[in-house]
C-alpha cells in the first residue's frame, strides 16, 4: 500500500461559458493541472472522469492527446467528483499506478434539472405530475428540519450571505458579487422555506486533480498535500432521500453519516481536528444539516454557530470558504472535485484573500447526490 | 369529460375512489410505492401488489414555487398562469410515506401531523381531449 498525495490542480472557471463546451472547459483544466505539477499529459498513467451532461469524459483524449492511457468514466449524481476522486485514490493505493488524474466537467442548461424517467410502462407520471424536481427535496428536508431543531430562516439567509461573500473573494467563482441577508430573504420562493439566493444553480465549469504515489510527491511539488481518507457511500433503509416517491417508516440517518464516520476512521481524526470544511451545499439548508450530520456538532447546534459567525472565514469552524455550490454553481461532474481544489489551495496556503488564518492543516469534503450518496474526503499538509 | 389515470400501474382510478399500487413485501411487511419487484428491506422478493390506504397524516412539506420543465411537467409551464402547488410525503400507518402534490398551497394552512386523505388533481390532457389526473392528498 502506499499513501496518496495530490501534487497538482486545475480548474476552468465557473459560471455560465458560451460557445465553450463542457468538455473544452474540461480539458482547459485538465492542462492547468498538469502545468501545476510539471508533468506532460503523456506522463498520465491513468484517468478517471466524469460530466451528467457535457459527453463521455473519456472522449475528450482526442483533445488532450491520444496516449492510450487507462481512462473511466464515472457517475453518480452530485456525488461524481467523490467517485472519481476515490477511484482515482484507490487506483494508487493498490499500488498499480504511480500517477493519475480525476477529471469532472459539465455543462447544464439553465433553471432546475430536467429529470425524465425513460423507463418504465405508460406515462412518466412522477415527473409528469411535477415531482421530479431535487428541489422539493431539499425544501422539505430543511422544512422538517427546521421544526425539529429550532434553525431559522435568517440562518439560512446568512448562509447564502456567507456564500456570496466567499465568492467575491474567489476568481474562478460564477457569483461574485455580495448579497445582504435581507436581499437573501427578499428573493424570490422557490420552494418554501427556500428562496432563489438560497439555492445553488446548475452551471459549467471543470476542475481535475493529479493524484501519485505519496513518497514520489515532491518529484512534483514542495508542498503536496496527502489524500487520508476517499469515501463514497449509498443508503441504507430508512434514509430520507432526494427523488424517492416513497420512504419507509423506520428511520436512519443517512449515508452523509455513514461516509464521514468511514472517513475518520481510516484517516485517524475526529471532527474536532478540522481546520475548514466544504460541505454540500446545493440550497442553504444542506449546508446547515450537512455541518451536523457530517460531526462538527450536534443537530440544532448550527442556528447559533452561523448566528455568531463560527462558519465563516474568520471564524472558529469556516465552511465553504470558496463560496461553496451557491456561489460556483453546480456543474454536477465538477464540483465534488471543486471542493477538494478549494481545500488544497488553502492547505498550500494559496487562496488568497480567503485563506483560512492560522496555518490549516487538515481539511475535509463532503458532496450528497442522488439517489442517496455520498462522498467524503480528508486532506492533510 | 373523461378522467384518465396518468399511469394505471401506480394510480387505480376505475374503482370507488382512487388508489395508489404499492408493494408488500410476505417475508417482512415492508410496504413501497410504487409496486416493485424487490424488497430494499430484506433484499426478498416474496412480494405482492398491494392497494395503499387512503388516509394518513402529514410527515413533511414545501411548496413549489415555481413552473417545473416540460417535459416531463404535463401540467402549467407558463410563469404567469402557473400555481404554486404542495408537495409532502404524507405517512400511511403501517405502510409508507409516500410522496404527493398537496391540494393546498398555502404554507400557513401546513402542517407537520395533520390529518389528509388521497384526492384526484388534473394536470393536464391527453390527445383525446381528456383531462389527465394524477393522484394528491388533501386536507381533511
Amino acid at each position: 500500500m502506499s499513501d496518496v498525495a495530490i501534487v497538482g490542480i486545475g480548474m476552468h472557471e465557473f459560471g455560465r461559458h458560451e460557445g465553450v463546451t463542457g468538455m473544452e472547459q474540461g480539458a482547459v483544466a485538465v492542462r492547468r493541472a498538469c502545468s501545476d505539477a510539471g508533468v506532460e499529459w503523456k506522463d498520465i498513467e491513468f484517468a478517471f472522469g466524469g460530466s451528467s451532461a457535457a459527453g463521455a469524459p473519456d472522449t475528450m483524449v482526442s483533445q488532450l492527446g491520444l496516449t492510450g492511457l487507462q481512462f473511466i468514466n464515472v457517475a453518480n449524481g452530485c456525488a461524481t467528483g467523490g467517485s472519481a476522486l476515490f477511484s482515482a485514490y484507490n487506483s494508487i493505493m493498490s499500488g498499480a499506478f504511480d500517477l493519475g488524474i480525476a477529471i469532472g466537467f459539465d455543462k447544464h442548461e439553465r433553471g432546475a434539472f430536467r429529470i425524465q424517467s425513460g423507463s418504465g410502462k405508460g406515462r412518466d407520471w412522477y415527473g409528469g405530475s411535477g415531482m421530479a424536481l431535487t428541489t422539493q427535496f431539499f425544501g422539505m428536508k430543511i422544512n422538517h428540519y427546521m421544526q425539529q431543531y429550532g434553525i431559522t430562516q435568517s440562518t439560512l439567509a446568512k448562509v447564502g450571505s456567507k456564500a456570496m461573500h466567499n465568492g467575491s473573494m474567489n476568481p474562478m467563482a460564477w457569483r461574485r458579487k455580495e448579497l445582504s441577508e435581507e436581499e437573501v430573504l427578499q428573493s424570490q420562493m422557490l420552494s418554501y422555506p427556500l428562496t432563489q439566493y438560497m439555492f445553488c444553480s446548475p452551471g459549467e465549469g471543470g476542475v481535475a486533480l493529479i493524484l501519485a504515489r505519496a513518497d514520489q510527491a515532491h518529484k512534483y511539488t514542495k508542498n503536496p498535500v496527502y489524500l487520508k481518507a476517499a469515501v463514497v457511500r449509498s443508503r441504507r433503509f430508512g434514509s430520507f432521500e432526494v427523488l424517492a416517491p416513497s420512504l419507509a417508516l423506520e428511520h436512519n440517518a443517512g449515508p452523509t453519516i455513514d461516509a464521514s464516520k468511514a472517513a475518520f476512521e481510516i484517516a485517524g481524526v475526529g471532527p474536532e481536528d478540522i481546520d475548514l470544511a466544504q460541505l454540500q451545499d446545493t440550497e442553504s439548508g444542506a449546508e446547515v444539516m450537512h455541518m451536523a450530520e457530517n460531526g462538527f456538532c450536534e443537530h440544532g447546534e448550527q442556528e447559533h454557530m452561523i448566528q455568531n459567525g463560527e462558519t465563516q472565514i474568520d471564524g472558529r469552524f469556516p465552511v465553504n470558504t470558496d463560496g461553496g455550490c451557491l456561489a460556483n454553481g453546480e456543474p454536477v461532474g465538477a464540483s465534488g472535485l471543486r471542493q477538494v481544489y478549494e481545500n488544497v489551495l488553502q492547505l498550500r496556503g494559496d487562496a488568497g484573500p480567503r485563506q483560512v488564518a492560522g496555518d490549516p492543516k487538515v481539511a475535509y469534503t463532503h458532496v450528497y447526490g442522488a439517489p442517496g450518496i455520498s462522498g467524503v474526503n480528508i486532506l492533510t499538509t | 369529460m373523461t378522467q384518465v389515470s396518468i399511469n394505471d400501474t401506480i394510480l387505480d382510478i376505475s374503482g370507488d375512489g382512487p388508489r395508489l399500487k404499492g408493494m408488500r413485501c410476505k417475508t417482512c411487511d415492508n410496504h413501497v410505492f410504487p409496486f416493485q419487484k424487490g424488497c430494499p428491506k430484506c433484499a426478498g422478493t416474496d412480494v405482492e401488489p398491494k392497494d395503499l390506504g387512503t388516509r394518513g397524516t402529514l410527515w413533511a412539506w414545501t411548496i413549489q414555487g415555481f413552473p417545473p420543465k416540460a417535459p416531463p411537467y404535463l401540467g402549467e409551464t407558463d410563469p404567469e398562469k402557473f400555481k404554486p402547488f404542495g408537495i409532502g410525503y404524507v405517512e400511511l400507518p403501517g405502510e409508507a410515506r409516500v410522496e404527493t402534490r398537496l391540494t393546498e398551497s398555502d404554507p400557513t394552512k401546513l402542517k407537520e401531523g395533520m390529518e389528509m386523505e388521497l384526492t384526484l388533481e388534473p394536470v393536464g390532457k391527453d390527445e383525446d381531449g381528456n383531462d389527465i389526473v394524477t393522484y394528491a392528498f388533501k386536507p381533511i
